[in-house]
């Protein structure tokens, strides 16, 4: 049951995105995928949420052929930077979209949704906010809703692109303490992407340094830090 | 504290009343002023003499004739025009800016030359001319050929006003969508459609609009014939020439009276969901 991520290569254009990047995260990591930009790390994670196409290279997630199956049916929640909630619905139908839109026979009954739409917004500290609109949320308010919608669906696989990324930095630290909290709650298998290592180092199992859509070290937080495999990661890392 | 200076965005009392007194006469006289001319004369003769020209059974015609042309043209051209600024704001593709360029064609093109296109293709002497006639099958002079030039000419009303509206919008909420399980109709129709539907709106009304004022294409491949293949437009302009001033004044006002419609009908929308629209615009 666990993430293989192996040799998967993108080209946008002639620029080559991705140069084969390969790791493999056991079931319930929680994976930083860290570099600055340019590096490939969000069109990584695009891929693993079947937003974007690998044009080679293999995903194997538990038993399941990864990139063969398309977005809406890996289950895989994903967390925008820039929130991209449905700004026409309120909070409780943002949260409750994924549920709403399922086969009638895969769909909870009105009153397991609304149930369920309470229970998330306790979870990611938000109660009593059902009925507001994303317009009259703060941006880590919105991002915490983004996260409960995400969390909604049940997901296999949680992908976080710079999630924390148009907050500051109180907001930051406090949202990032509370999705590991969330993350160790759900049990669910997390990619998260960020520039920014300090936050990479604090809240990941794992983390993937990147460079020129390679993965340049990968590993355990206070192993990289401790032994830089490159001079790229030690500069990376001291910056 | 007195002020000392205006504000980098304030002008000065006499520039604010000038500019406004230019824009309430520019309005007044060329705007205003015509249209209130339009429907003094309709009523110069009384109400029952503007009655008895409102039923004369040629003018009827022309009114249901303007209707079904619009009415087929503006269904055809939203679903257009919803396919095309889909495609163009969703999706990149090569020849993107060519197709652009395309959909402003009937913009830049005069509508009598539009016409004129149909009277070369379906014409007597044009390239299916021969075959249809062959198959009996009449477009020019004829009411298919309106409906065909005013679907022409009101071509991009729909596709222009929301290309902008969802370039700017971008991809995310759809990508979101798609990550939650929701499939491209599903997408569609509780994302995309909530988030343009204003847009979607004033193009639509700008499309019906014009599809029943267009004059210059229509006129082209009407024929003119009374009762028959008369838009209200073209019936305006035969009652003018047949020194039928009345006539002419009392369609003239019920096709100045239906845009007056269209525009209260918009006013009381934006009135009625004025909020809706205000949260729409904050981010």
């Amino acid at each position: 049951m666990s993430l293989t991520v192996d040799t998967v290569a993108k080209k946008f254009g002639r620029f080559p995105a991705l140069n084969g990047a390969s790791f493999v995260a056991p079931q319930g990591s929680f994976v930083s995928l860290l570099g600055p930009s340019g590096s490939g790390k969000t069109t990584l994670l695009r891929i693993l949420g079947g937003l974007e196409f690998a044009d080679s290279g293999t995903v194997r997630f538990a038993d399941l052929n990864w990139l063969d199956m398309p977005a809406r049916t890996r289950n895989a929640g994903f967390v925008f930077q820039q929130y991209a909630l449905f700004k026409h619905m309120t909070v409780a139908d943002n949260i409750a979209f994924g549920l709403k839109v399922r086969p009638r026979h895969r769909r909870p009954s009105n009153a397991d949704i609304k149930k369920r739409v309470t229970e998330l917004l306790a979870l990611v500290q938000l109660p009593g906010l059902e009925d507001r609109y994303p317009s009259q949320l703060s941006g880590g308010q919105r991002q915490r809703v983004a996260l409960a919608r995400a969390l909604a669906i049940e997901p296999r696989m949680l992908l976080l692109d710079e999630p924390f990324g148009a907050l500051d930095a109180k907001v930051r630290k406090e949202l990032r303490t509370d999705l590991r909290r969330i993350h160790d709650h759900a049990g669910v298998t997390t990619v998260f992407v960020t520039h920014d290592q300090e936050e990479a180092f604090a809240v990941a199992d794992l983390v993937a340094v990147m460079k020129d859509g390679r993965i340049e070290q990968y590993g355990a937080p206070a192993d990289v830090r401790r032994n830089p495999r490159t001079p790229f990661v030690s500069e990376f890392l001291s910056a | 504290m007195t002020k000392r200076f205006l504000k980098p965005t304030e002008d000065p009392l006499w520039l604010r009343l000038f500019l406004g007194a230019v824009a309430i006469a520019f309005i007044a006289v060329l705007l205003l002023l015509p249209l209130a001319l339009v429907f003094k004369e309709a009523f110069a003769n009384g109400v029952s003499a503007l009655w008895t020209a409102i039923k004369e059974p040629d003018t009827l015609a022309s009114v249901r004739l303007s209707l079904i042309a619009a009415g087929i043209a503006v269904p055809l051209n939203t679903v257009f025009g919803i396919a095309a600024a889909w495609s163009i704001a969703k999706y990149d593709f090569p020849g993107k800016t060519f197709l652009v360029t395309l959909i402003d064609l009937p913009f830049s093109v005069s509508p009598v030359v539009a016409g004129l296109i149909y009277v070369l293709v379906f014409g007597a002497q044009g390239w299916f001319g021969r075959s249809l006639a062959d198959h009996d099958i009449h477009i020019l002079f004829a009411v298919p050929g309106i409906v065909l030039a005013t679907i022409f000419v009101t071509f991009p009303f729909v596709a222009r006003e929301l290309i902008p509206l969802m370039v700017d919008q971008g991809r995310d909420e759809e990508e979101a969508a798609a990550t939650l399980g929701a499939t491209g109709f599903q997408t569609f129709l509780r994302v995309t459609l909530p988030n343009i539907k204003w847009g979607l709106l004033y193009g639509v009304l700008l499309c019906n609009a014009r599809a029943l004022g267009e004059f210059g294409a229509v006129s082209v491949v009407s024929g003119h014939i009374r009762g028959v293949t008369n838009t209200m437009p073209l019936h305006v302009q035969l009652l003018y020439d047949n020194y039928d001033y009345a006539g002419a004044f009392t369609v003239a006002a019920l096709l100045a009276l239906l845009a007056l419609l269209t525009l209260v009908f918009k006013s009381l929308l934006e009135w009625r969901y004025a909020d809706e629209l205000a949260a729409a615009h904050r981010r």
